[in-house]
């Protein structure tokens, strides 16, 4: 566009000195080829900035956005964990210790790890201080750890029951609002964003005695969605994405490509096919929403599929890529040129051999690019997913395509809208786990394709 | 060489497209009539809160952790009440009662047993960056500053088209600001929520527009939930930390949104004192902060006993540590119902005492 608007007048201030020497001097030819090849000169040095120009604003366009993204993410892959020294004893557990092996281990597993989890605190904390803490004070103590605290205790006894009894070390997860008071630069001491003065003195005083360390959040990939932050991981949104990419793949790609060759070297050219041609362009343009509703009421109400299943998200996405990858597809086809399907033909192969044998392989490095735009638009997609139910809070990791599961971008919409500061960071850093999802299909599309373009 | 490529492709595309025909339908046959996962849908609101209770449900007993979907309140009470069936959701979270019309729905397609479960309250607050100072407004102020038509300034009964531009253009002692303020739109429950309260409560400070309530109903609302459209009032999408972020942005500017973003955002944010009223959490836990509004739940009665868990987790749900004054439920942000309605609650909802709506 920029360069047709350049062109216009550049052009018209061109003709006029040209029709103007001509009336009236009469130069030699060399003198006007002269006069015009630096003028088009020009022209090319003008063109050249501004496509470089071009490249380099949406270069720095990419470096802001991935630079911005990447320094809020960076909080989320650290998190800061606590040493309590933990008193197993078996009346806080509530459990028998004289009992069987059996029945203890049976009751180790509901048994009152809260009760422990407290009482190690406050005696951790009363015997540094020598005075007895007030129930605000304990409330606020009790606050600094992780609610998934219990349960780490829980597992850690769990793992090695023989340490019931007695008084060990246990790493636990700090709160989220004390984990952000952590990475935020205040002074030792100094009370915080929701973290009191008397609470900043306790952290101080665990610093000095070297029990907060920093470290890096595995949780993070391990664990699935969370409403503490700091116990929330994508794993679930994760394995959600590529499941449902998974069943948008295997059905698109497959009748995408067969619909095109029809379309392109089979189907007759009547009205139908330019009808159906028509409907595959503006089924491109429809909103995606529409296939998400499209989603509820015919596969999930009519056929019963279950709600929220990468199965039906992957139907649904389908829906949706399956234009893209037609479109992109019947273009790669019609651009194999016809010499090569006469020359087939000549030889006696039957149209189906001439499609499979040389189109096709001669189209495929187009046609996977097409299927790639499809299932990147398909990648980021949330809106339909709200319909058939997959824009929910999910703890379990889903294993098979009729599992109930999220997907990444919705995981990024949910995070997004908790009212949790810290779930900032986990926004950020979900979004960079997209990216770069998005680039591992994208460089193999490109080694596939480069891969065809050899044969 | 070219040729064994293409009959491998050849037959990878046809048993892909064998293998999804049979997977589809093998599917299809799996459905069984048993779940066991609790399903809820509904508020985007009350999400926040269900899904505390849901993930320590997951890991404090033997039941799996149940899936809770955010569809808004209106969409939630269309899946619910869609009917008695398995597949469909056992809860549904409302930001607000349940309607007359939503409850016929339920009844007609034979949803009649439904229990009520009142959660707590949320406070709706007007805030501003505390780089500038907090505003003290009334609420017939904010109705002045946001309808989209107002009584004419003259005293006589009549709409003109909002005139006002600046906070101190409708009381001088509000400072001479552009108004400026962000918030939801229309489809969300905050909204109705904030139009209802606020607005409405200020509108009706006119005695001549409180009388027309009762010769026409339709008027009423239509003066007093209409917000006005001249990029005073700006629709900021459902996001509120997006509010939130612009308002750090803009000193000048207001947002509205729900307590728990200020309650998480201290730091930057202040609350507009509201009819003398300062938006604390107890000062909406005691009802004198004039905008909270309940939130609720409701349980499909059919299906207690069908998929397992669903009693123990109401209980879960209703508990002294959940929904109680000092519950894990508050540091969420939720403002607690007080001890003798929290026992009323507990009481009706652990006997799943049907809902009745009579207006």
């Amino acid at each position: 566009m920029t360069n047709s608007i350049d062109n216009s007048p550049a052009s018209s201030r061109n003709n006029s000195p040209m029709s103007h020497t001509e009336a009236s001097t009469a130069s030699s030819t060399t003198e006007k080829v002269a006069l015009s090849l630096k003028k088009r000169h020009q022209k090319e040095k003008r063109f050249k900035s501004i496509g470089l120009f071009a490249v380099l604003f949406g270069f720095m366009l990419v470096v802001i956005l991935i630079g911005d993204i990447t320094s809020k993410a960076l909080p989320a892959f650290h998190q800061h964990w606590v040493k309590l020294d933990v008193n197993y004893q078996s009346d806080w557990l509530s459990v028998d210790d004289s009992s069987t092996q059996q029945v203890l281990a049976k009751q180790l597993k509901s048994a009152n790890y809260r009760k422990v989890l407290k009482n190690s605190v406050y005696q951790m904390f009363s015997t540094s201080t020598g005075k007895k803490l007030s129930r605000k004070e304990k409330r606020q103590l009790f606050k600094l750890f992780s609610t998934n605290a219990e349960f780490t205790i829980k597992d850690a006894l769990i793992a090695a029951p023989n340490q019931l009894n007695k008084q060990v070390t246990v790493w636990v997860r700090l709160d989220d609002d004390v984990d952000s008071y952590l990475k935020e630069d205040f002074a030792v001491g100094e009370a915080g964003l929701r973290i009191t003065k008397q609470q900043a003195m306790w952290l101080a005083q665990l610093a000095t005695e070297a029990r907060i360390e920093s470290r890096f959040n595995v949780s993070f990939f391990t664990a699935s969605d969370s409403r503490e932050p700091e116990l929330a991981g994508i794993k679930g949104a994760l394995m959600g994405t590529l499941l449902t990419m998974f069943v948008t793949l295997l059905l698109s790609f497959p009748l995408g490509v067969a619909g095109a060759l029809y379309l392109e070297e089979f189907a007759p050219k009547n009205r139908i096919t330019d009808l159906i041609e028509i409907n595959i362009n503006n089924l491109a343009a429809v909103p995606s929403i529409v296939f998400g509703l499209l989603g509820l009421a015919v596969i999930i109400n009519l056929f019963g599929l279950p709600r929220s299943a990468p199965l039906v998200g992957g139907i649904v996405l389908t829906l949706m890529t399956l234009p893209t990858i037609i479109i992109a597809s019947r273009a790669a086809i019609k651009a194999v040129p016809p010499s090569l399907r006469e020359a087939a033909l000549g030889l006696g192969a039957s149209k189906m051999q001439v499609t499979f044998s040389h189109v096709l392989p001669q189209a495929m490095p187009g046609i996977i690019t097409g299927a790639i735009i499809g299932i990147a638009q398909a990648l980021g997609e949330t809106a339909p997913l709200l319909m058939i139910g997959m824009v929910a809070f999910i703890v379990d990791v889903p294993t098979s395509i009729v599992d109930s599961s999220t997907v990444l971008p919705v995981q990024i919409f949910l995070w997004a809208d908790s009212p949790e500061r810290a779930f900032l960071a986990k926004t950020s850093a979900a979004i960079l786990v997209l990216l770069t999802l998005l680039l591992v299909i994208n460089v193999t599309a490109t080694v596939l394709r480069s891969k065809f373009e050899k044969k | 060489m070219n040729k064994m490529i293409n009959s491998t492709l050849t037959k990878t595309i046809i048993s892909l497209s064998l293998g999804t025909v049979a997977l589809m339908s093998s599917v299809a046959n799996a459905q069984g009539n048993s779940r066991d996962t609790i399903t809820a849908v509904g508020s985007s609101t009350v999400y926040p809160f269900s899904t505390v209770v849901a993930e320590r449900f997951g890991k404090n007993t033997e039941f799996k952790t149940p899936k809770i979907e955010s569809t808004g309140t209106g969409g939630g009470m269309k899946l619910f009440c869609a009917s008695n069936a398995i597949d469909t959701p056992d809860l549904s979270n409302a930001s607000r009662r349940m309607k007359k019309s939503e409850f016929d729905m339920c009844a007609k397609n034979g949803v009649t047993s439904i229990t009520e479960v009142l959660v707590g309250y949320d406070g709706i607050v007007v805030a501003n960056s505390n780089a500038s100072e907090a505003m003290k407004v009334s609420r017939k102020e904010l109705f002045l500053a946001l309808a989209k038509e107002v009584p004419a300034k003259d005293g006589s009964e009549k709409l003109v088209t909002n005139p006002y531009k600046l906070w101190s253009d409708i009381n001088p002692a509000l400072p001479a600001n552009k108004i400026e303020v962000l918030g939801p739109p229309p489809t969300s429950g905050t909204r109705d929520a904030f139009a209802e309260l606020v607005l409405e409560g200020g509108c009706k400070k006119f005695p001549w527009i409180k009388a027309i309530k009762k010769q026409n109903k339709a008027k009423y609302k239509a003066i007093c939930h209409s917000v006005r459209e001249d990029h005073a009032y700006i629709e900021a999408g459902e996001n509120d930390n997006l509010i939130v972020q612009k308002l750090t942005a803009n000193p000048k500017a207001f947002g509205i949104f729900g307590f728990s973003f200020l309650d998480q955002n201290s730091d930057t944010l202040q609350g507009s004192i509201i009819d003398g009223q300062e938006p604390t959490f107890e000062a909406i836990a005691d009802g004198s902060y004039p905008v909270s509004r309940p939130l609720y739940f409701y349980v499909k009665n059919a299906h207690v006993g069908k998929v397992p868990g669903i009693l123990e987790f109401l209980t879960e749900y209703t508990s002294e540590a959940a929904m109680g004054e000092e519950g894990y439920l508050t540091d969420k942000g939720l403002i607690p119902l007080g001890e003798e309605k929290l026992v009323n609650v507990r009481k009706n909802v652990l006997s799943l005492t049907p809902l009745a709506l009579n207006k």
